[in-house]
C-alpha cells in the first residue's frame, strides 16, 4: 500500500519528537538522592549540622590541610597519576571503546599542569566540566558529581593542589576516534546531563545521613562505576548502585539488596570493606576498588565512614538477576572434589594460585587472599576473576601490603579464561563460561 | 612486639614487628636457614612450611597472621615418620640436583603424604605444581613421592 | 660424608706452605689465611698432601679438595670418584672441601682460570684427577712396600689401605702418611684400566646430597656469622642510569633499617634483617636518573640486530663451494630468532661481605672463585691477597654465577657498612638485572637436489661473550662459542659454510647460559633440517641418517632413539614427534619430543626419548639426572622464556611473568645411556640444546606450522591451525 510520502514525514516528525522527549526523559531520569523522597533545602537553609567540608575534629585545620582530606575523599589523585609516575601529575590511561583517554597534570606548574588557573577556572572544572580554555572536559572527570560540591570545598582542594610541588608533565595526547574526538560536542552532553546544582540535604533524615550522601556523592563519586549508565552514557539513577561493568571490572551492586546488595552485610562488614579494603566472609577490594580504599576510604575518618554506610544502607534494593541468590560455601580441601573438568584451568590454578588461595579457597596465608564468600567468584560472568589474573592487585593492610602479581603477560587468553572458568566453578554457586575472545577484551578495558 | 612462635615442637620467643613473614624470622632472626627464599611472592615454593600440619608459604605468611598454630620446618621434618620417608626417598632416588629448592619440595611432598598416603599422579600434581625447581628434578621428585607412599613407616 | 666446614680448620695457608715446602711436596691448603694469628697456630696432625686435591691425615682421614663448584651438576661426587677411583680410597670415608681461589693449583685447565662452565669439569680435569690420584697411591704404595721390604709391584691398593695379599698383611693409608710425605712424586703412574674400575661407571650416591634434604646444606645466601647485617638493594631499572635524588625520609622510619647506602648506580638499605631492608628499600623514594636508554625497547634491539645480520660477517668454517652450490637446485630459506632470557637461578642473588680497611671477606657461591677475589680486592681497594673467599654451594649456576656482578656490587655497599653484611637481591632485582642470554638471528639458506642437500649456509648474529669473558678466545672476528655446534655440525654436506656476525645488543648486559652457543645453532640448524626433509619429502630422521656417515657415534644415538621413541610408530591426531641432533661438548645426543597441539595453540608434552653417547660416563646416575633436568630447562625456555625490553627495562620480574614448567606439565622422560670406552664429554649444558628443537618440531609436525622463534608463540599454532 502506497502513502503520499509528506504524511510519513510529518507523522515521522510528531513521533520522533515523542520519542525524543521520552528519550530525554529516560535519559535524564532522576537525581542520585532523589530516592529519598524527602524534602530538600539549599544548604543554607539546612540547620541540622553542616553536612559538607571536613570532619568536626579536623575543625581547626588550616585550608590545606582540609584540602588535602576533600582530594583524598574525592579520590583525586588515582585518576591523576599513571602507574609508577609522580602524585597528580596526570597521564592515566582511560581505554576506552573509542581510544584512549589520559588524565591531566594537576600539579600548579603553569605550562603543563593548573598553575594558571583562578579560582573560577578551577571552579569550572571541577563542577562544571569546563577547562581553562573553555574547552570542553569528556565525562571520565566526574565533574557531574563534584558538582554538588561546596565552593568552599572545591577551593579547599585546589589550595591543597596548589600546595604541591609543581612538576613538569606533559600526558600523551587522547587517541579518541572520530566523533569522539570533537570535544566540543561535550558540550551539549554536559548541558543536558549536569544539573550544575550544589548538594541539597534532605530535612526528613538524620544529619548522619546527610553526610554520607554528601561523602558518596559529591566527592566519592560511587555511582560513576556502581551506577549503570543509560543510552546516554549518564548515570541510570532508577537502577541507582545496582552494579555496572566499568574499565574491565565489574562493579557490584551496593544498593540494599538482600541478594546480590549490602542488604545481606553487617554495618560492621560494610565499614570494614571501606576502611580496609576486607570483609571476612565477603572477599577484598582489588582493581579500582582497591585503589579507592588504599587512597580513599581509608584515609578517612571512622565517623565518616559510618555516615557512608548509614547513606548506603538506605539506597533502595536494584536486583542483579545475573548474580547468584547464595554465596558458594567453603570448596571441598580435595582438589579431587568439587570442580574436576576444565584441566587447563585446573593445571594453571594449581600451579600459580592455590599456594595463596588453597584448593578450599581460604587462604592459608591471609583472610584477604579468601576467595570464599566473594561476589567475584560468585559472579558467572567472571569478570573480575579474570581481570584480576590479567592485571594482579596490591593491597595495603594494617598489617603490610600484600600482593598478587598479574599473570597477563604470561599466560595465553586460552589459560586465563580456563583459570577464570576454573575459580567460578570451584568457589563460586554458578560456574563461568568465559572465552578467550572475552579474555582478549578485558585485557583491552583495563585502566593500565 | 614479643611474639611466641611455636616451632618444631619448641617454644622460640623473637621480638620482631607482627607483619614480618615467617620466613624471614626463621631465617635472619633465627638463623634457621633450611627454608629458602626464592620469590617472595607464593610463587616457587622455596620457602615452604607447614603450619598444622599444611605446606603453606612462609614468605607471605606474616607473624601475625600465624599466631600460635604449630610451624615445622625443614629442620624439625625428619622426626616425623612420614618426612623421613620422604627424605629417605629422596636420597634413594637421588632427587636432588643444586638442592635450594628441596627443602620446599620436601615440605610439599611430606604435607601431601600426611594428608594422602597414596597419591596418585594427579594428587602430586595438585600438591606439588606450586614449588618450582629450576634445575628441573621434577621426575624425579614425582618417582620419589610414590617410592615414599610405598615404603611401610622407617 | 660431609663437606668440610671451614670454619672448623685452622690451619692457614702459610703453614701449609711452609710444611709442604720443607717436605718437598707440592701441598694442599684448603683455607686460606684467615686471621694473622693462624700463622702461630701448629701444623695438624702428621698428613700426606702430594698434590692440590689430596690430603690424608694421620687418622686415615681422606679429604679432596674439589676445584669445580658443585651446582646440583653432581661433580663433586663426579671427581671425587675419579680420584678416589685412582688413588683406591674408601669412598664411603671422603670428606670433600671447596677449593680456595688459585688459578695455579685449581685452575680448569680448558679455560686457564679457576672456572666451572660450559660443561668441561669433568673434561678438563679426567686426566689430571686420575694423575693426582694414580700418583698418591703409588707413593702410599711405595711407603708400605718400604715399610715390609717388599716389591711395591706385588702390593695392591683398596678401600683406603695397602694390601700385601702373600703375607697377608695391610697398612691403612692413615699409617702410612708421614713415610709417604717423605717420598719424591712419581711422574705417570699409570692409570687403571677401565674394567679394572671400581667407582667409574657406577651410579654411586652424590656426597652433596644428604644436607640438600634436611636443610643443613650452606648455600651463599646462607652465610651466617656474629654481627650480620642484612641489605638488599635497588639499581636503575633502566639499563646504565644512575641515581639523581632520594627521600628517605620515610624509609629511616622503618624499624630496623639500619642505614641507606647511596653509590651513584644503586642504592641498598641495610637493616637488622632481610625483610627490614626490604620494607626500608620500599620505602624510599628514589629519583633515578635514567640517562640514554630511557626509550629502548625491544623491537629497536631486534632491529638493529637484523640489520647488522644483513650486513654478513666473518667465516668460521667453510667446506666445498657455498656460494656455487646455492646457485643449484631449489633454494630455500630461513631466519630464526632467539629471545633474552634470564638465568632465574632458584637461590637469588646474593653475596655477603666483610670490607675492613686493609682486607676483605667474601662468602659467596661463585662459578669462577678467582675472578671474584681479584674483582673483590679493586672493588675493595685492597691487594688480592688480602681478600679471602669463601666458597658456598651454588643454587644454581646456569652461567649466572660466571660473573662477579654481584660480588662487586655487595663489596661497594660492604665498603659503608661496620661488619659483615649479607647483600640479597630480591627475585624482581635478579631477573631485572641479569647478564642476559643475548638476543640471536640465524640465517640459513640452503639448496636441494634430489632430495639431497647441495649447500647449506649458516650465519649467527648475536653478542661476542667470549669477546668480554674470555678474550684471548675471541679470535679473527668469530666467538667461537658462538658457532661452537655450527662449526661442528655433524652432516656430510658438500658446500657448507658458517659465518658470524658480531652484534652487541645496545645497553642490555649479555653472558652465558646453560647450554651457551649451542642452544642457538642447534636450534636453528635442527628446525631448517626438519623443514629441509619436508621439501625433499623425506622422514626427518631418515634424512638426516643419510647424512652422518662421518659421525658414526651420532648416527648411532640417532638410531637408539628412533628405536626406543617408536619413531614412525602412528600418533593420535594433533599429536607430533619431533627429533633434535646435537654434537655438543664431545657428547653426542639425539633427542625426540612427542607433543599435542589444541586448537588454541596450547602445547602439552607427553614424551621425551633421549639416547646420549657421552664417552665413559662416570657417574650414569648423575648424567640420566642431569639430562633430564636439562630437558626441563630447554622447554621451559622454549615455551615461555623470554626477557622484553620496554622503555629501557626488563619487563619481567618474578615467576609470574617469567615463566617456569612446572611438575604438572611434564613429559614422560627417558634417558638412554651408549655405552662407551671413549674419553667422557660435557654433559651439564648438553641436555637442555635438544628439546627446544625437538618440540619446535613435533609442533611441526602435529601442525604444519613451522615456527621459527622462541619462545613458542601459541597464537601463531592457534591461527595456523585454524588456516
Ligand atoms: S619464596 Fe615463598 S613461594 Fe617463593
Ligand atoms: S634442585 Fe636446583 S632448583 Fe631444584
Amino acid at each position: 500500500m502506497k502513502r503520499p510520502s509528506y504524511r510519513i514525514t510529518g507523522g515521522g516528525i510528531a513521533i520522533a519528537a515523542v520519542i525524543a522527549a521520552g528519550v530525554a526523559w529516560y535519559v535524564h531520569g532522576p537525581g542520585p538522592i532523589d530516592f529519598s523522597q524527602g524534602p530538600k533545602v539549599a544548604l543554607s537553609e539546612y540547620k541540622a549540622a553542616d553536612p559538607t567540608g571536613v570532619p568536626a575534629t579536623m575543625a581547626q585545620a588550616g585550608l590545606v590541610e582540609r584540602g588535602e582530606y576533600l582530594a583524598r575523599a574525592a579520590d583525586c589523585m588515582v585518576c591523576h597519576t599513571a602507574p609508577g609516575a609522580k602524585e597528580y601529575t596526570g597521564g592515566f590511561a582511560f581505554k576506552l571503546p573509542f581510544g584512549t583517554l589520559y588524565s591531566t597534570n594537576i600539579t600548579p606548574d603553569k605550562e603543563t599542569g593548573i598553575g594558571n588557573y583562578t579560582d573560577q577556572d578551577f571552579l569550572n572544572a571541577v563542577r562544571r566540566g569546563k577547562r581553562h580554555d573553555g574547552a570542553r572536559l569528556y565525562p571520565a572527570m566526574p565533574y557531574t558529581s563534584y558538582t554538588y560540591m561546596t565552593d568552599s570545598d572545591v577551593l579547599a582542594v585546589k589550595a591543597y593542589l596548589f600546595s604541591l610541588p609543581p612538576v613538569i608533565s606533559k600526558p600523551p595526547v587522547n587517541t579518541l576516534a572520530f566523533p569522539f574526538n570533537q570535544r566540543w560536542a561535550m558540550t551539549f552532553w554536559s548541558a543536558f546531563f549536569n544539573p550544575d546544582t550544589r548538594f541539597q540535604p534532605d530535612t526528613s533524615m538524620s544529619p548522619e545521613w546527610n553526610r554520607g550522601a554528601y561523602l558518596v556523592e559529591a566527592l566519592a563519586h560511587c555511582g560513576e562505576c556502581h551506577t549503570p549508565r543509560n543510552i546516554g552514557f549518564a548515570l541510570d539513577n532508577r537502577k541507582k548502585f545496582g552494579g555496572a561493568l566499568t574499565a574491565g571490572w565489574r562493579a557490584f551492586n551496593i544498593s540494599s539488596d538482600t541478594k546480590a546488595g549490602l542488604g545481606g552485610w553487617s554495618d560492621d562488614d560494610i565499614v570494614s570493606y571501606l576502611s580496609v579494603g576486607h570483609a571476612k566472609g565477603h572477599g577484598t577490594a582489588s582493581g579500582p576498588m582497591g585503589e579507592a580504599v588504599d587512597h580513599s576510604f581509608s584515609k578517612l575518618t571512622a565517623p565518616d565512614i559510618k555516615a557512608m554506610v548509614s547513606f548506603l544502607r538506605s539506597v533502595p534494593a536494584v536486583t542483579s538477576p545475573d548474580l547468584p541468590d547464595t554465596l558458594a560455601p567453603r570448596a571441598p580441601p580435595s582438589h579431587k572434589e568439587g570442580m574436576t573438568a576444565n584441566a587447563l584451568g585446573k593445571s594453571v590454578f594449581e600451579g600459580a594460585c592455590v599456594s595463596c588461595h588453597g584448593w578450599t579457597g581460604e587462604s592459608s596465608i591471609s583472610p584477604m587472599a579468601t576467595l570464599t564468600g566473594a561476589w567475584a567468584v560468585n559472579d558467572p560472568g567472571a569478570t573480575n576473576v579474570a581481570q584480576i589474573v590479567i592485571s594482579g592487585t596490591k593491597r595495603y593492610t594494617p598489617s603490610g601490603a600484600l600482593s598478587m602479581p598479574s599473570f597477563g603477560n604470561s599466560h595465553s587468553d586460552a589459560e586465563i579464561a580456563a583459570v577464570a572458568n576454573y575459580v567460578t566453578a570451584r568457589f563460586g554457586s554458578k560456574g563461568s563460561k568465559v572465552t578467550e575472545k572475552d579474555v582478549a577484551t578485558l585485557r583491552k578495558q583495563a585502566g593500565q | 612486639m614479643t611474639t611466641v612462635l611455636n616451632l618444631n615442637g619448641e617454644r622460640k620467643s623473637v621480638d620482631v614487628p607482627d607483619e614480618m613473614p615467617l620466613l624471614w624470622v626463621l631465617r635472619d632472626v633465627l638463623g634457621m636457614t633450611g627454608t629458602k627464599f626464592g620469590c617472595g611472592a607464593a610463587l616457587c615454593g622455596a620457602c615452604t612450611v607447614h603450619v598444622d600440619g599444611k605446606a603453606v608459604r612462609s614468605c607471605l605468611l606474616s607473624i601475625g597472621e600465624l599466631g600460635e598454630r604449630a610451624v615445622t620446618t625443614i629442620e624439625g621434618i625428619g622426626v616425623t615418620p612420614v618426612g623421613a620417608k620422604v627424605q629417605k626417598a629422596w636420597l634413594d632416588l637421588e632427587v636432588v640436583q643444586c638442592g635450594y629448592c628441596q627443602s620446599g619440595q620436601v615440605m610439599s611432598a611430606a604435607a601431601l603424604l600426611a594428608a594422602t598416603p597414596r597419591p596418585d599422579d594427579a594428587d602430586i600434581d595438585a600438591a606439588m605444581a606450586g614449588n618450582i625447581c629450576r634445575c628441573g628434578t621434577y621426575k624425579r621428585i614425582r618417582d620419589a613421592i610414590k617410592l615414599a607412599s610405598s615404603e611401610r613407616q622407617p | 660424608m660431609t663437606i668440610a666446614d671451614t670454619k672448623k680448620v685452622g690451619l692457614s695457608r702459610r703453614n701449609l706452605l711452609r710444611g709442604g715446602l720443607a717436605s718437598g711436596i707440592l701441598v694442599a691448603f684448603h683455607l686460606p689465611l684467615r686471621k694473622a694469628d693462624a700463622v702461630t697456630q701448629p701444623i695438624a696432625a702428621a698428613r700426606f698432601a702430594p698434590n692440590a686435591f689430596i690430603r690424608i691425615g694421620g687418622d686415615g682421614i681422606t679429604t679432596l679438595v674439589m676445584p669445580q663448584v658443585e651446582m646440583g651438576q653432581g661433580i663433586y661426587t663426579s671427581i671425587a670418584m675419579i680420584l678416589a677411583e685412582e688413588l683406591d680410597a674408601d669412598f664411603s670415608r671422603l670428606t670433600l672441601e671447596h677449593a680456595p681461589p688459585d688459578d695455579k693449583l685449581y685452575g680448569n685447565p680448558m679455560f686457564g682460570l679457576q672456572s666451572t662452565g660450559n660443561s668441561n669439569s669433568i673434561r678438563a680435569f679426567w686426566k689430571p684427577m686420575r694423575a693426582a690420584g694414580a700418583n698418591a697411591r703409588a707413593m702410599l704404595i711405595q711407603a708400605a712396600a718400604a715399610r715390609w721390604q717388599v716389591d711395591p709391584a706385588t702390593c695392591t691398593a683398596a678401600n683406603s689401605e695397602v694390601i700385601h695379599a702373600l703375607s697377608g698383611r695391610s697398612f691403612a693409608y692413615g699409617d702410612l702418611v708421614e713415610a709417604a710425605s717423605a717420598l719424591p712424586i712419581p711422574k705417570d703412574t699409570p692409570f687403571k684400566n677401565p674394567d679394572e674400575f671400581k667407582l667409574i661407571g657406577k651410579p654411586l650416591k652424590r656426597l652433596d646430597t644428604p644436607d640438600k634434604v634436611n636443610g643443613k646444606a650452606k648455600y651463599g645466601i646462607d652465610a651466617m656469622m656474629p654481627g650480620l647485617s642484612f641489605a638488599t638493594l635497588a639499581q636503575c631499572p633502566v639499563f646504565g642510569g644512575k641515581v639523581a635524588k632520594i627521600d628517605d625520609t620515610a624509609a629511616k622510619k622503618v624499624p630496623g633499617v639500619r642505614k641507606i647506602v647511596v653509590l651513584e648506580d644503586l642504592v641498598a638499605v641495610v637493616g637488622d634483617n632481610m625483610w627490614a631492608a626490604k620494607c626500608g628499600l620500599e620505602a624510599l623514594n628514589i629519583i633515578w636518573d635514567e640517562g640514554p636508554n630511557a626509550n629502548l625497547d625491544s623491537e629497536e634491539i631486534w632491529k638493529q640486530l637484523r640489520v647488522a645480520s644483513a650486513k654478513g660477517g666473518a667465516v668460521a668454517k667453510t667446506n666445498g663451494d657455498v656460494t656455487k652450490g646455492l646457485a643449484v637446485g631449489e633454494k630455500y630459506e630461513a631466519s630464526f630468532e632467539l629471545p633474552f632470557l634470564a638465568h632465574a637461578t632458584m637461590e637469588p642473588l646474593n653475596c655477603t661481605v666483610h670490607v675492613k680497611k686493609e682486607a676483605c671477606e667474601v662468602w659467596v657461591g661463585t662459578q669462577i672463585m678467582t675472578r671474584v677475589q681479584s674483582e673483590a680486592a679493586k672493588a675493595a681497594g685492597v691487594p688480592v691477597d688480602k681478600v679471602i673467599v669463601n666458597q658456598h654451594l651454588l643454587g644454581g649456576g646456569f652461567g649466572r654465577r660466571l660473573e662477579p656482578d654481584m660480588v662487586i656490587a655487595a663489596v661497594r655497599i660492604g665498603r659503608h657498612v661496620d661488619g659483615p653484611v649479607k647483600v640479597v637481591w630480591t627475585r624482581e632485582e635478579d631477573i631485572q638485572h641479569d647478564i642476559y642470554r643475548p638476543i640471536y638471528r640465524d640465517d640459513v639458506a640452503a639448496t636441494l637436489e634430489d632430495g639431497k642437500i647441495v649447500a647449506f649456509k649458516y650465519r649467527v648474529a648475536g653478542s661476542a661473550i667470549v669477546a668480554r669473558w674470555l678474550p684471548p678466545g675471541f679470535r679473527n672476528g668469530i666467538d667461537g662459542d658462538a658457532v661452537d655446534s655450527a662449526t661442528d655440525a655433524p652432516y656430510e654436506i658438500p658446500n657448507f659454510q658458517v659465518e658470524y656476525v658480531r652484534a652487541e645488543p645496545p645497553a642490555i648486559p649479555t653472558g652465558f647460559f646453560r647450554g651457551v652457543g649451542p642452544n642457538n645453532n642447534v636450534f636453528a640448524i635442527e628446525s631448517f633440517m626438519d623443514e629441509l626433509a619436508r621439501k625433499a619429502g623425506k622422514d626427518p630422521i631418515a634424512f638426516r641418517r643419510a647424512m652422518l656417515g662421518k659421525a658414526p657415534r651420532v648416527q648411532n644415538v640417532l638410531d637408539l632413539v628412533a628405536q626406543k621413541s617408536g619413531w614412525g610408530k602412528l600418533l593420535p591426531r594433533r599429536f607430533g614427534r619431533g627429533v633434535s641432533l646435537q654434537p655438543t661438548f664431545d657428547t653426542a645426543i639425539a633427542t625426540v619430543v612427542e607433543a599435542e597441539v589444541d586448537d588454541l595453540g596450547e602445547v602439552r608434552l607427553h614424551r621425551v626419548t633421549l639416547a646420549v653417547d657421552t664417552g665413559i660416563a662416570v657417574n650414569p646416575d648423575t648424567i640420566a639426572a642431569q639430562l633430564e633436568g636439562g630437558i626441563v630447562f630447554g622447554l621451559t625456555a622454549a615455551l615461555y622464556g623470554e626477557i622484553t625490553i620496554d622503555k629501557g627495562r626488563v619487563q619481567q620480574s618474578n615467576f609470574h611473568d617469567y615463566r617456569m614448567l612446572r611438575i604438572d606439565q611434564m613429559p614422560k622422560i627417558e634417558i638412554h645411556i651408549v655405552k662407551s670406552g671413549e674419553a667422557p664429554g660435557g654433559i651439564g649444558e648438553a641436555g637442555v640444546i635438544g628439546s627446544a628443537p625437538a618440540l619446535r618440531n613435533a609442533i611441526y609436525a602435529a601442525t604444519g606450522v613451522a615456527l621459527r622463534k622462541l619462545p613458542i608463540d601459541r597464537s601463531l599454532i592457534a591461527a595456523g591451525k585454524k588456516s
